[in-house]
């Protein structure tokens, strides 16, 4: 317990600051973790599927939990059902085989919901395209509020992709959503 | 020991780093490199090839032995024709030839499992999807995966877990279907292939200088070791000569990848036998880590890095040293870090004769790659086979024997050292000179394979050039083919609740399986 102690305290604390959110989204917004806090009332929940990445989105998602970017201490928590989620986050191009459980998923997902689709793949199919084993971009297969490219795109690209459908979550609880 | 020469083989070697013979055989001489293999070697991949549209097809067999790879092809007269089944000689080829026949619709003449197995049924009715000129899928939509008939456990208090393939975690899909009494495990039964993308037949739809792409696409994890082996298979075909600084920039992009995927692994572990701290620190050093390989090689995992002819850029001092040093700052946390794993009674309780794989069972089911030297299995290609710069660098195998996750977390450790001694070794000898060379496109059709020690094992890139300058047929192998099936060996007797240490202990593809 002692050289945990003293690992813990040699390391310190390694947390960054969030990003900041693109100005033309969150122009008014001040602090992101009250705002989330507002918005949600609570925190919010992902439920993360991988639809047929090759695995690289998915090691920058798990990078969001590392002690730089700490995505728990901002409210941010990845749980284990759908049916505890308020958004989606989907990698992969969606291959055939996971269509049905994407929709699946989707479906037991409680409105409101968001989805964000991460990587290249997700946002439009990336390398792999379109073919007899691949549905392609992730919105060919459920609605899709926020893409964010890249191959694989960085941890930060990914938070500030949460943060911006998140900002698009007062509409929604309205019922403007399409 | 019988040597591959005495074999009635007729083989010619391939201009490649490492020794790898490839030759036309018939069934005879399958059957007799089979044996062989059985004996003193191991399988490791199976695929089927069609040349053309026109011309018959061929089924391949690759294995490896003490003097290297042999790769067999054997031509069939007709899709009809069978191939000699090899499940009698090689648990693991069961699968392999379900795949071969889902894929390329090539059967062998005895299948003791006649279930597809990376087929779902929603590719339509036309020909395997691998047949040159195969129709487009023609399921209408909201047709659903065709039911898999999964093996059933009978008997009193037995009941089944499924799980998946959407999982809990931040996991790649796949489906585990446990029987189980209480919490004990009777038997896992694995059914794969959600993530099949149809990666081989796109690879015939991309140029051969830009294919490389899609193969550090195979598995993202591995990036390193899919488009190293695809290179070094695109110049063994080709003739082409790698500048010596290239071969050393792709070996430590490959040591760092393996450093990478280990600190992962070490830190999930912790983190499954609730030892959170375990995930704090190592997810920190992997940062660090990803952080400089995105400031030196330009990507977070370095994809793309590798390319044909050699590296996409080149190194300089200041960047070396960087890297040297951080391979100091990792050490030492890490053996900070050991020293506090192997001191930890509730952590090595987890650990300690959990999902067992021993000596003897990981021979007879073919354990291989990291998995398989926690288990005896003391094959590393870098050793067996040290091509350079690893011949220069006289590389150190890591082997445990007790098979246990303790073994697969000692293994990982050992071999972390060893990279980041190799990593130093590389930057401080790197020979000076370009870190490419063209590639000329040979004028008919040509082969050639590229054989890789990724982190998780060997990795396998077989390619055929047709006449036309395309790629005719690309076949990726990850180790993850041989070690999935013993996964569920490995789980039998202990409770469900062990499953996803098990399961991190051993951390295999399915992206890179699926394909």
């Amino acid at each position: 317990m002692w050289q945990i102690l003293r690992q813990i305290t040699r390391t310190g604390i390694a947390t960054e600051a969030p990003p900041r959110p693109d100005d033309a989204v969150l122009a008014e917004a001040r602090n992101i973790q009250d705002e989330l806090l507002a918005i949600l009332g609570q925190a919010l929940t992902i439920r993360e599927v991988d639809a047929g990445s090759c695995n690289g989105c998915e090691l920058e998602i798990h990078a969001l939990n590392n002690p730089y970017y700490n995505i728990e201490g901002l409210g941010i928590k990845f749980v284990a059902s759908p049916r505890h989620a308020d958004m989606l986050l989907v990698t992969g191009p969606v291959s055939r085989h996971m269509a049905e459980a994407l929709r699946r998923t989707y479906e037991a997902t409680p409105e409101p919901r968001l989805v964000v689709a991460v990587g290249d793949c997700g946002c439009d199919g990336g390398i792999f395209g379109e073919s007899y084993a691949s549905c392609g971009r992730v919105a060919n297969v459920i609605p899709v509020d926020v893409t964010v490219p890249g191959c694989p795109p960085p941890p930060i690209a990914i938070l500030r992709g949460i943060l911006q459908a998140v900002k698009r979550q007062p509409a929604v609880a309205r019922g403007q959503r399409r | 020991m019988k040597r591959l020469a005495d074999l009635p083989l007729d083989l010619q070697r391939l201009s490649a780093p490492l020794p790898v013979w490839h030759g036309v055989v018939d069934r005879g001489g399958w059957n007799a490199l089979a044996h062989h293999a059985h004996t003193h070697g191991r399988l490791v991949a199976l695929w089927g090839k069609h040349r053309s549209v026109a011309g018959a097809p061929s089924a391949c067999l690759a294995v490896g032995t003490p003097q290297g790879l042999v790769w067999a092809e054997l031509p069939l007269e007709d899709p009809q024709v069978t191939y000699p089944d090899l499940t009698s000689h090689f648990a693991s080829a069961a699968r392999m030839q379900r795949a071969m026949a889902d894929l390329s619709g090539l059967h062998a003449d005895t299948a003791p499992d006649p279930r597809p197995w990376l087929d779902h049924g929603l590719w339509g009715d036309g020909a395997p999807p691998l047949v040159p000129g195969a129709a487009a899928p023609a399921v209408p939509p909201g047709t659903l995966p065709a039911d898999y008939p999964f093996v059933r456990v009978e008997g009193d208090g037995v009941h089944e877990i499924a799980v998946g393939p959407v999982h809990a975690g931040i996991i790649e899909p796949g489906h585990f279907r446990f029987s189980v009494v209480g919490e004990k495990v009777l038997r896992l039964e694995q059914h794969l292939g959600y993530k099949h993308k149809g990666i081989e037949r796109r690879f015939t739809e991309l140029p051969p200088l830009q294919a490389h792409r899609l193969a550090g696409r195979v598995s993202g994890d591995s990036t390193v070791a899919y488009a190293w082996a695809y290179c070094m298979a695109l110049e063994s075909a080709c003739d082409a000569q790698v500048p010596d600084r290239a071969e050393w920039l792709r070996a430590l992009m490959l040591e760092r990848e393996r450093v990478a995927n280990h600190l992962g692994d070490l830190g999930a572990l912790g983190n499954d036998a609730a030892l959170t701290f375990g995930l704090a620190q190592f997810s920190r050093l992997r940062e660090d880590w990803q952080r400089l390989s995105g400031e030196v090689f330009g990507h977070r995992f370095m994809m793309d890095a590798v390319v044909p002819g050699g590296v996409a850029g080149d190194l300089s001092m200041p960047e070396r040293d960087a890297l040297r040093h951080q391979c100091d700052a990792v050490e030492r946390d890490v053996m900070r870090l050991r020293q506090i794993f192997d001191e930890h009674a509730g952590l090595q309780d987890r650990f300690m004769t959990t999902g067992r794989v021993t000596p003897e069972l990981a021979a007879q089911l073919g354990l291989t790659g990291m998995a398989g030297r926690a288990s005896g299995q003391a094959h590393d290609l870098r050793c067996d086979h040290g091509w350079q710069p690893y011949r220069r660098l006289r590389t150190t195998i890591a082997t445990q024997t007790a098979g246990d996750v303790a073994a697969r977390v000692a293994v990982r450790f050992d071999e972390m050292f060893e990279s980041l001694r190799l990593i130093r070794e590389l930057c401080s000898g790197m020979p000076a000179g370009a870190v490419a060379c063209p590639i000329a496109m040979p004028a008919g059709e040509a082969s050639g394979i590229g054989w890789v020690e990724g982190w998780r094992g060997e990795v396998l890139v077989a390619l055929h050039l047709g006449d036309n300058g395309r790629v005719a047929r690309c076949h990726c192998h990850d180790p993850s083919w041989q070690n999935w099936p013993v996964l569920e060996h490995a789980v039998i007797g202990n409770i469900v609740p062990d499953f996803p240490l098990i399961n991190k202990s051993f951390n295999l593809s399915y992206a890179g399986h699926d394909l």
